[in-house]
């Protein structure tokens, strides 16, 4: 999906109809301990990716890499081996969804 | 002071234009008032995600404080690396996404009546509370380790407002070089794992550099800890000859303290002279929690693993360290991770939906133990039927080996905790 540029969205929020407005969908539970690293929402904070706006499959990808050790990481690796396929689609597709 | 009855808030509210997620929706769709007692990292966080999520939970904090001082990064002040003000966070951004912040200790919990009696005398009625109260520290445990003696053998181990890890730092800062530092660690559990070595390793870093002749004695309750293998590789390389560690199985338990001389004396009698002493006590859950019955024979309080709900109380959710979360570790970082499926669990009752379903709890504790070199252990963890368990294969510790080797990583780390620094006190205070 395109990222829409800031101010692109904010004309288009602007001229939407008051029902696309509502939120986007609520975070799930398993997402919200990313915050703790990766800044609220995802937005990224220092040396820690931002990870909001992921590209779903390089999400999933990304995962299986850092689960393998194949990927480069300095504690992603340790971390990724915690979380199942189930559970990291959800949050590929969580992440994908954010600006 | 404003009056805390609902009405009062609800005007109070609707004239200062509190800022609401949805500003069409009025405050009489209010599904249910969600107390909060504790702005630390549980219950900041709590509170915080219980806006986001939940914008029709009417959602009030209680802490005494005007401004919280974190635990973690507190031994950066230590090193002079970090100031107070650094570590120091408002809760004005709580403020503005429309908790009600009060100022005032909660003084006792009405189980039956679902009301948190406040010092000020006033009375708070909660639908749901969550309790993120934190530790005390068990006065007297160590013979003659009293509130007074903290004043000469600080503790730095309960913010408060930075009075007792400044006043270490003070005392490092006046010690002699070819001084004696002292450290009385605990058993577990006790509030941050990895603290005390992470502390040992800051006070080293700076008597490296002030005065590289002092000597380090750390007096353990206990014969392994968190993250060993890498702070005793780190201590070797960094600090060669300047720690002694003393396990609890060559006589390492401090069991009595000499305020006037600065004596740590351990179980089998040996007497350890320090020039500057830190005590970190035992410790148990905060009062609040014991007074209410919450706490078992252990001093901590049981919990539902998948909702945090006290075992011995309905509709008081305990989070954050006062709470039995073995094998979870008592950090800032599982605080906040668990503050929020406490509130989602105690929003879906109120709102008459169903429990969220299992999920995973998170913990990252990161420690600096010298220059651009940093350390971490992770943790995945899941509820079970009576407690909580660490998800096979996966989390750890950094990876061992000579600095030469793990530079990058242990420098990546360091930039590492800052970043944790910066995020998780985004997502409780801002």
């Amino acid at each position: 999906m395109t990222r829409l540029r800031p101010a692109l969205f904010g004309l288009a929020l602007a001229l939407a109809p008051a029902a696309a407005l509502a939120q986007s969908a609520p975070a799930p539970l398993i997402a919200l301990s990313c915050a703790g690293c990766h800044g609220p929402a995802g937005a990224g904070e220092g040396s820690v990716p931002r990870i909001a706006g992921y590209d779903r499959e390089a999400f999933v990808q990304s995962w299986a890499a850092f689960r393998a050790n194949e990927r480069p990481a300095s504690i992603m690796n340790r971390i990724a081996r915690g979380f199942n396929d189930a559970e990291v689609a959800e949050l590929a597709a969580y992440f994908a969804g954010l600006r | 002071m404003t009056r805390l009855t609902r009405r009062a808030f609800s005007l109070a509210a609707a004239s200062a234009g509190l800022t609401l997620s949805a500003p069409g929706i009025v405050r009489a769709q209010t599904t249910g008032r969600l107390v909060v007692i504790g702005g630390g990292f549980g219950g900041a966080s709590a509170a915080r995600y219980a806006r986001i999520a939940f914008p029709r939970l009417e959602v009030t904090l209680i802490e005494p404080k005007a401004t919280f001082v974190t635990c973690p990064y507190g031994n950066l002040l230590l090193a002079g690396e970090r100031t107070l003000p650094q570590i120091t966070h408002s809760y004005d951004g709580l403020k503005a996404r429309g908790v009600r912040v009060v100022q005032d200790w909660a003084d006792g919990i009405d189980a039956t009546a679902k009301t948190v009696r406040l010092r000020g005398g006033q009375t708070v009625p909660y639908d749901k509370l969550i309790l993120s109260p934190g530790i005390a520290i068990r006065w007297n445990a160590i013979e003659g380790y009293n509130e007074a003696a903290a004043e000469t053998l600080p503790h730095a181990w309960v913010p408060g407002a930075g009075e007792q890890t400044t006043l270490l730092r003070r005392q490092l800062e006046a010690l002699p070089d070819g001084g004696v530092v002292g450290f009385a660690i605990p058993p577990n559990p006790f509030r941050c794992p990895p603290g005390p070595y992470e502390r040992i390793s800051m006070v080293a870093s700076y008597l490296k550099k002030h005065k590289p002749r002092a000597k380090i004695i750390a007096l353990d309750a206990k014969d392994a800890f968190s993250k060993q293998g890498l702070f005793q590789d780190a201590w070797n390389e960094l600090y060669p000859g300047m720690i002694e560690w003393v396990p609890l199985n060559k006589d390492g338990r401090v069991t009595k303290v000499d305020v006037r001389e600065k004596i740590f004396e351990t179980e089998l009698g040996t007497r350890h002279k320090v020039d500057v002493g830190n005590v970190i006590p035992p410790q148990s859950a905060a009062k609040i929690a014991i007074d209410a019955g919450l706490t078992n024979e252990t001093g901590w309080v049981p919990v539902n693993p998948l909702t945090f709900e006290a075992v011995r109380a309905r509709d008081i959710h305990v989070i954050g360290d006062a709470n039995i979360g073995q094998v979870m570790p008592k950090s800032g970082y599982i605080a906040n991770s668990t503050s929020k499926v406490a509130v989602a669990a105690a929003a879906a009752a109120l709102e008459g939906r169903p429990a969220p379903g299992p999920t995973v709890y998170f913990n990252t504790c990161y420690s600096h133990v010298g220059d651009e070199y940093g350390i971490s252990v992770v943790g995945v963890f899941r509820p079970t039927d009576t407690g909580f368990a660490e998800t096979p294969n996966s989390g750890g510790v950094s990876p061992r080996g000579p600095l030469a080797q793990q530079r990058e990583q242990r420098r990546l780390e360091a930039l590492h905790a800052d970043a944790w620094y910066a995020s998780i006190t985004k997502d409780a205070f801002s």
